[in-house]
């Protein structure tokens, strides 16, 4: 084992792959090390260590499911590649404008109530244990009552969590691996790795970059980043994020009619994620709910991530309407509680003090702030872009810019930027097929860094 | 007003539904197939079908689980008694409060999150480094477990479900029964199971070790089929087992001529007071090949609703194929998770400091002294009674009774609410579970009330 141990855990063996490249990384267990001749030097070869080829091994064989996915889960490469960075240049100012992390702090009102939360934990009055596994009562009723008031969805259809990328694989487990997806391409990759990981799909293939039985509905600068339906295939279940992740593309109240019909006609279930619905400066719809019909097509995911700046903290939500059911007539907020009560024990207590804080008239007026920040930030990348000539999208809706680079592959471009800007963006690719010739810049960031970020941005490609 | 507009403007709540709200904890009628239990809609919205099929493998599930059951009984019981002085030994469920200096901590890293220095976003998947490493010092001090073989969690119940989506659908689990129900219920949901049987109340292609008085709870594993999982909770619940070093070399052994994987839950492995049962299945010679531990800061340090646990999965644990166990498990960390809350994780880093570790160590005397108080009341009765020494249950058995029979009256006549054995796999039948975790007086009272009850 001593030979794996040496490199970064994450390293997944496999050979090609849309994550890996340009680092063709080849990883064979039994590689051996040797060195060139020179002069009279005596070389040793080292081959693989004797413990490990009698390594003991157990008898469970490895999950096909998992053995399907074709790398490491897109963030953490992006972190990997950030880390080799460092290590080469250990004094570079690296910027980072990659993964979709928020920076700046949690408004006081928040963290005050949080705080006050578990300072109670220590008394006997206000210690409490286990919560109710959907949620504590007055936060389901305050997202109710915040999100969905005037739309018909009540405090019960609401399922608080520890974040969306958590629920959509509790989504996954409720559909289990005889329901087929679709999903847009580009798009957030926990969708896609979910689905594999759940045996919903087949073997990836390698000559379009996408894994058998999953729809792909291609969303380009073409087509406004809304999919061609017609030309879509009947699926089970159908992801759809909007604001979307990665493009910012914020679909309209006609396209999601569409959408809705779609799903209805087909008898498909949409799984729709608003985790960015806050920033959305277009006067369109923030909630799938506000369609006609859609509770009976239609799951939401939600977060307080990237609102209040959750992403550490851990807390979400999702709603699953009463009048959703599945074709034997068998309401599916039921299976999802009894996955919630089974596969999971509840958001953290204090997260949930800290999430009614953030839906307080206080706490909406902070998030509202923090988020105008982040769009500002958004707005100066955007008018980067613009100004260097690129065809640029998204930035309006979301807190994601997505730059076309034309004929070139994303990945070069992500590390032709690292090394010469030091800054970190994503790889469109990472996000499917769909996304190469793209990058996605993040808006999150303290300001400083980000008019930094366009200065370096503006030097290299002027 | 359009929900575009009322985000931009001040939010002024709208009145809040202050309704009962929908019990999903009873889920009685789940049947499945065509029928509706409990919700009441109508045939004609039943025209709004869509075509996608239920997942047949949570049509096998036969009931809700088990604790929200526990819960259903409780809201149907005060409803029907409102004056009732109702004592809670059902769900174990930490009561105490939880000491000053890990809430402090806690409450400092939440003030931090509000300035530029303090602020954190996402943490690594796999727990802070700081954490992984004081849990590597405290509990696997020697066993050579090192930092990064350890994931923490948002406990032990979603770890059990991640571990299931691990393994996938075509490996073969055994459990102890019985047993904490979400390994069965986990295994039925990701479709290793078969249908249940209803005569045995066992469902298929799960192998039922039994674990009982005559086998001083430990199972025959001579008597034990090979399967690719073996599920081991030690100290156990509900039964209070603690395995001795002796059993759990042969439960090692047993795996490793197997070729199984244990699933080693050590939720309770700070209840242990007779200072020689094993804490962790890594003090056993040759586990790192064969076994993965599970833990949780629930028990421990009161943390049922902050949410923290951890899984260890070493290095050296390999699938037939040469693969490391370890690898996927992270693979599925970093995409089906994203973390325990950096808050709990601050708190996880006190409990385990000198100060913090010692604070918590009374917590566990006092439920412990309320389990010796438990098992003297049934003892004191002349009923068998077993666990209360090294967990934090008491597993007394009522022979020739049904242990829901028991439970129900249990409840009516005492007020008191217990778990029925029967909730844990057959094997529990004829058993109640009591948990210790209580004040006190509400024990005393308990005591006395079962005392009279039972005489």
């Amino acid at each position: 084992m001593s030979l794996m141990s040496n490199l970064s855990t994450s390293m997944i063996s496999s050979s090609s792959s849309a994550f890996l490249a340009p680092i063709s990384f080849n990883s064979s267990r039994t590689q051996s090390v040797s060195v060139p001749v020179k002069s009279i030097k005596i070389i040793k070869c080292v081959a693989t260590p004797q413990e490990q080829q009698t390594a003991y091994k157990t008898k469970v064989s490895r999950n096909a499911n998992i053995a399907k996915l074709q790398a490491g889960y897109l963030f953490p490469e992006i972190a990997r590649r950030r880390a080799a960075h460092l290590l080469k240049y250990p004094n570079a100012q690296v910027i980072s404008l990659g993964i979709g992390d928020t920076t700046e702090p949690i408004p006081e009102v928040i963290t005050s109530a949080m705080a006050k939360r578990s300072h109670a934990l220590s008394t006997l009055e206000g210690y409490s244990g286990y919560g109710a596994e959907q949620g504590e009562k007055a936060l389901r009723a305050a997202l109710a009552s915040a999100f969905y008031g005037n739309l018909g969805i009540e405090e019960d259809d609401i399922f608080v969590s520890d974040g969306a990328k958590c629920d959509i694989s509790r989504l996954q487990v409720v559909f289990g691996s005889d329901v087929t997806m679709a999903v847009q391409d580009p798009s957030y990759p926990a969708y896609v790795d979910s689905s594999v990981i759940m045996g919903q799909t087949g073997q990836f293939q390698k000559d379009v970059e996408k894994y058998a039985n999953i729809e792909y509905m291609r969303c380009t600068p073409e087509n406004g980043f809304f999919p061609d339906l017609s030309s879509v295939a009947r699926t089970d279940i159908i992801f759809f994020c909007s604001p979307n992740n990665p493009t910012g593309a914020a679909a309209t109240r006609e396209q999601l009619t569409q959408l809705v019909k779609f799903a209805k006609d087909n008898g498909s279930i949409i799984v729709y994620d608003s985790a960015y619905a806050m920033y959305m400066s277009d006067d369109n719809p923030r909630s799938i709910f506000e369609i006609p019909g859609a509770k009976e097509v239609a799951i939401e995911t939600a977060s307080f991530s990237k609102y209040a700046g959750f992403t550490g903290v851990r807390l979400g939500w999702t709603v699953v309407p009463k009048q959703l059911l599945f074709s034997d007539g068998f309401p599916v907020a039921r299976d999802f509680n009894r996955i919630v009560c089974t596969c999971f024990n509840g958001a953290s207590n204090i997260s949930q003090a800290g999430g009614l804080a953030c839906l307080s008239p206080e706490g909406l007026e902070a998030m509202q702030e923090v988020i105008g920040f982040y769009k500002e930030n958004t707005k100066i990348i955007v008018e980067t872009f613009n100004s260097l000539g690129f065809k640029v999208y998204g930035g309006q809706n979301a807190p994601y810019v997505w730059v076309h680079f034309p004929g070139r592959s994303s990945w070069d471009v992500f590390s032709e930027i690292l090394e010469k800007t030091h800054i970190v963006t994503t790889p469109g690719s990472g996000f499917g097929p769909g996304g190469e010739g793209f990058i996605r810049v993040s808006a999150f960031g303290h300001r400083e860094n980000v008019l930094e970020a366009c200065r370096r941005f503006k030097q290299l490609y002027n | 007003m359009p929900y575009s507009q009322l985000l931009s403007c001040i939010c002024i709540p709208q009145s809040v539904s202050l309704q009962s709200p929908k019990r999903w904890s009873s889920s009685k009628s789940n049947t499945g197939k065509g029928r509706l239990g409990e919700c009441t809609i109508s045939k004609s919205l039943a025209t709004d079908l869509l075509f996608v099929p239920r997942n047949v493998n949570l049509e096998k599930l036969q009931s809700g689980y088990l604790f929200p059951e526990i819960a259903s009984r409780e809201s149907e019981h005060m409803q029907k008694h409102p004056h009732a002085s109702l004592i809670k030994l059902g769900i174990g469920d930490t009561t105490q409060p939880i000491p000053d200096i890990i809430t402090q901590a806690m409450a400092e890293q939440v003030c931090g999150l509000s300035t530029i220095e303090g602020y954190r976003g996402y943490g690594a998947e796999q727990g802070n480094m700081a954490l992984r490493k004081a849990i590597a010092a405290k509990f696997y001090q020697d066993m050579g477990i090192k930092a990064d073989e350890i994931f923490v969690s948002d406990g032990a119940q979603c770890d059990i479900s991640r571990l299931q989506m691990l393994l996938g659908p075509n490996v073969t689990i055994a459990v102890q029964d019985p047993s904490f129900p979400a390994y069965i219920d986990s295994s039925v949901i990701v479709g290793q199971a078969g249908e249940l049987e209803k005569e045995t109340g066992k469902y298929g292609n799960i192998i039922y070790m039994n674990c009982g008085s005559e086998n001083n709870f430990f199972p025959n594993l001579s008597a034990t089929p090979r399967t690719d999982i073996i599920f081991f909770c030690s100290p156990n619940n509900p039964t209070g087992h603690a395995a001795t070093y002796q059993q759990l070399k042969q439960l090692v052994a047993f795996a490793k001529a197997n070729g199984s994987i244990i699933i080693y839950d050590s939720a309770y492995g700070a209840y242990i007071t007779d200072h020689e049962s094993p804490r962790s299945i890594f003090e056993i010679p040759g586990a790192k090949e064969v076994a993965i531990e599970i833990s949780s800061f629930s028990k421990f340090a009161g943390f049922t609703g902050v949410r923290l646990g951890w899984t260890v999965v070493p290095e050296e644990l390999l699938y037939s194929n040469g693969f490391p166990v370890k690898k996927d498990f992270d693979r599925i960390v970093c995409t089906c998770f994203n973390g325990a809350s950096n808050i709990a994780q601050a708190g996880g880093l006190a409990c385990l400091s000198p100060q913090g570790y010692q604070a918590l160590c009374n917590v566990i005397d006092y439920y412990m002294e309320n389990a010796e108080i438990v098992v003297d009341a049934f003892s004191s009765l002349g009923l068998n009674v077993y666990g209360g020494k090294n967990a934090p249950y008491i597993w007394t058995h009522f022979p020739g009774k049904s242990s829901w029979g028991v439970f129900n009256e249990i409840l009516e006549k005492t007020n008191i609410l217990t778990v029925p054995g029967r909730g844990f796999g057959p094997g529990g039948e004829e058993y109640i579970r009591v948990s210790a975790f209580g004040k006190r007086e509400e024990i005393l009272e308990a005591s006395r009330r079962l005392k009279h009850f039972l005489t």
